[in-house]
């Protein structure tokens, strides 16, 4: 009996080493292992905030007491937060659509320079791309200063009247939107220049054989093998684009009038400057939907072409 | 195991002054305070001021055998009211803060009451004038207590020689570095009325007044009291939305017709550009601190030699001149309260204020009217006595932005620049006074909100 005990203990012991070492061994085990660290960083420093907002949109201004859902119903009957609403849909949709043209239009060009000479003129349209956008813009805030605008020396100069970049709303809003083209086609560029290489040559040489021109090149060859990249970077860019801070702080800070304000502004103007951080939270988390919206359509329809492929 | 034995008695003595040895508080005044103290300061404009201020606290410290830190953080960027915020979310920080105007009212909740050094100081240097209290008193309880440095007017400071060549005004005769020579009459005859006909002529010469009407520090800081001085105010003393007025329409009346003789871009000014422009020599009048006059003195003494502080003009509500007063206040979780206490107590000293204002060339007032006398104002050129008017020696009354509001209401009424957009609506946007009121009062109805 006693060795039948031990036996059967032996034998219980002896299969559960080899699952936990099967458990080890396994790819998903190993996978998640290695992603255990990022995981955690994560859940620190994005999902442990993102729900700490979403209590702070649900307490008053004091923050002393639960109000639920009375802060967006505010939110929503203010002048002002359509306003923002509208001003963040035309800065992200106008700067990204900018963007996507330059950026593809631009990777042609330097798709066509001989590879030898690729390299420099890759490097230097990156330039705006890797600069602090802070720093970048407080640039472009000198360019545009009031008072002392060198653009407005060189249209003085070639006698033309000033043009009040920054002070008035119309001029403002080009200004905040040019600024962020500039400092975001550089990364369409070189996703759509990695996208054009990865294009066989063979295809353009059949279409050259049919006797396609160029723009039905463009149309029937390049463009169909770009769809994924494209949608990836339009749905990368104006999530990112909705979000700006930066760009607008530095160079208007909202203004004038709050026509430059987009929702990460706003919501810092309201939460930190003016001391009412649930409703800064709710302009935030406003962001939210209408960015989670977007990344399931696209998203949704780049694995549908992947299926079909 | 052969120790000394304890008898029952000495055990007891011994738990007992252990216990009363832990029980008591580690700092007492005087000199037994000890310990660490760290101290938030803003970062002074004027070069020098901060060392001026460490020097002092050193002595302080050394006296008292306090190990002190001090952190001079700057106001660019609102940095030191969010650093402020952030320490009062994670409740941790400096002991002793410094608060630009209304964020004692903004964190008056987690603030030490202050009711004992505030009284020991009126006792010996008279009342802190009505600003102090309106700013830090909350529920009879002063929680915060004016600083020795930051504190600032918003005088106006002009060419003496535009203005009199080109508006027929002396600056000198009117406000003269010495109170007692003030003529009544030509005091009185500085008015908003002439003010206009004065920007006029200016502007036509090619050296117009300029101020920004955008929603930054000195942008506000001139509008509101130009508001008030028309009888207009946003939200009253009883916390009643009051901005649709008669009153606001004549100040809005007003702004329309002085803008047309300032430059079009003051709507993108910051607090800076005022300053630059005056320097520049390009500019005849601007409102500002005595700042714009210290960085002409390095960059273009010539035209500092010409510049004058002087009073702001009169509407028929009375004259106004705003002030933006720093406070220092004790966080609830501070781990030094005794020694913050006491440092506090030390730097209120009238030694210690004067000090302190010749090391910033005259720029740090005190909110102690008997303060308000050394010799550093009336010295300071050249010209000499330029920053004399610089503490209000006339008929003006001290106000800060949101006035008279309650503190809560006019803190959003400031942070948000309801004032400077509101002018902006009429003078930039082309909106009609009547739509760009209505806007205002929405606005207000939103500040409200509990």
């Amino acid at each position: 009996m006693v060795d039948a005990a031990t036996g059967a203990a032996g034998i219980s012991v002896g299969a559960r080493r080899p699952s936990l070492h099967k458990l080890f061994q396994r790819k998903s085990t190993i996978a998640f292992l290695m992603a255990l660290p990022l995981i955690l960083l994560i859940s620190l420093l994005v999902v442990y905030p993102a729900f700490y907002s979403l209590h702070l949109a649900t307490l008053n201004k004091s923050m002393e007491r639960f109000v639920g859902l009375g802060n967006f119903e505010f939110l929503f009957k203010r002048q002002t937060f359509w306003m923002v609403v509208e001003q963040s849909v035309l800065f992200a949709v106008t700067a990204v659509v900018f963007k996507a043209l330059i950026g593809f239009f631009v990777a042609h060009f330097v798709h066509a320079i001989p590879s030898k000479g690729q390299r420099k003129w890759r490097g230097m349209l990156l330039v705006p791309w890797v600069i602090p956008p802070a720093m970048s813009t407080l640039a472009w805030f000198w360019l545009f200063d009031p008072s002392y605008s060198a653009f407005n020396w060189i249209f003085t100069k070639v006698g033309l009247g000033t043009i009040p970049f920054l002070g008035d709303a119309y001029w403002a809003r080009f200004s905040v939107i040019l600024v962020n083209v500039w400092f975001g086609a550089p990364f369409f560029m070189i996703m759509y220049l990695a996208a054009l290489k990865s294009v066989p040559e063979q295809l353009y040489e059949a279409a050259a054989i049919d006797g396609a021109s160029w723009w039905q090149r463009l149309w029937y060859v390049t463009l169909p093998m770009m769809r994924n990249i494209i949608s990836i970077t339009v749905l990368f860019s104006l999530i990112v684009t909705f979000a700006n801070f930066d760009i607008v702080r530095v160079l208007t800070a909202g203004g004038p009038i709050d026509q430059t304000h987009v929702f990460a502004t706003w919501a810092f103007k309201l939460g930190i400057e003016s001391g009412d951080i649930p409703l800064g939270a709710c302009v935030s988390l406003f962001m939210l939907p209408i960015l989670g919206l977007s990344a399931v359509f696209i998203l949704r329809d780049i694995n549908k072409r992947g299926n079909e492929a | 195991m052969g120790g000394k034995k304890i008898s029952r008695r000495r055990l007891i003595g011994t738990a007992a002054v252990a216990v009363a040895a832990l029980g008591s508080p580690p700092f007492v005044r005087t000199s037994h305070a000890a310990g660490k103290l760290t101290l938030g300061m803003w970062d002074h404009w004027v070069p020098g001021a901060n060392d001026a201020l460490r020097r002092l606290v050193d002595e302080w410290a050394d006296a008292n055998r306090v190990e002190v830190a001090i952190d001079f953080i700057t106001s660019i960027g609102n940095k030191n009211a969010l650093t402020a915020r952030a320490e009062a979310r994670a409740r941790v920080g400096h002991d002793i803060m410094a608060h630009p105007t209304w964020q004692v009212a903004v964190h008056h909740r987690q603030l030490e009451p202050l009711d004992d050094i505030v009284a020991e100081v009126e006792k010996a240097h008279g009342r802190y004038a009505e600003t102090a209290m309106f700013l830090c008193r909350f529920d009879g309880t002063w929680k915060g207590i004016p600083a020795p440095t930051g504190t600032h007017t918003f005088p106006m400071v002009s060419r003496l020689d535009l203005l009199k060549q080109h508006a027929g005004v002396d600056l000198q005769q009117v406000f003269p570095a010495a109170r007692d020579q003030r003529k009544k009459d030509l005091v009185e005859g500085w008015t908003y009325d002439a003010f206009l006909g004065h920007a006029e002529k200016l502007h036509r010469a090619g050296r117009p007044f300029a101020n920004p009407i955008a929603p930054t520090g000195d942008g506000q800081n001139w509008l509101a009291p130009l508001f008030l001085s028309f009888g207009s105010v946003m939200v009253n003393a009883k916390n009643e939305i009051a901005v649709d007025s008669e009153e606001t329409r004549r100040a809005l009346e007003y702004m329309v017709r002085l803008a047309k003789f300032m430059p079009s871009d003051v709507h993108s000014w910051d607090d800076a550009s005022n300053n630059d422009w005056l320097v520049s020599g390009r500019g005849a009048c601007i409102f500002n601190p005595p700042s714009a006059w210290s960085a002409a003195r390095r960059e273009k003494p010539e035209i500092a030699a010409q510049l004058w502080h002087h009073d702001t003009p009169r509407g028929p509500n009375g004259r106004f001149r705003a002030c933006l007063p720093y406070f220092w206040g004790i966080w609830d979780f501070a781990r030094n309260k005794s020694a913050a206490k006491e440092l506090m107590r030390f730097m209120c000293g009238k030694e210690a204020a004067r000090r302190l204002v010749a090391a910033s060339q005259g720029y740090d007032l005190s909110l102690l009217p008997s303060f308000l006398d050394f010799d550093t104002w009336a010295e300071a050129g050249p010209p000499k006595g330029t920053t004399y008017n610089y503490p209000t020696r006339g008929d003006e009354t001290v106000i800060v932005a949101g006035y008279p509001a309650p503190a809560a209401m006019a803190a959003d009424i400031y942070n948000r620049g309801l004032i400077t957009q509101l002018v902006t609506r009429v003078t930039q946007g082309a909106e009609s006074i009547e739509k760009a009121i209505a806007w205002a009062r929405r606005e207000l109805e939103g500040y409200v909100r509990g």
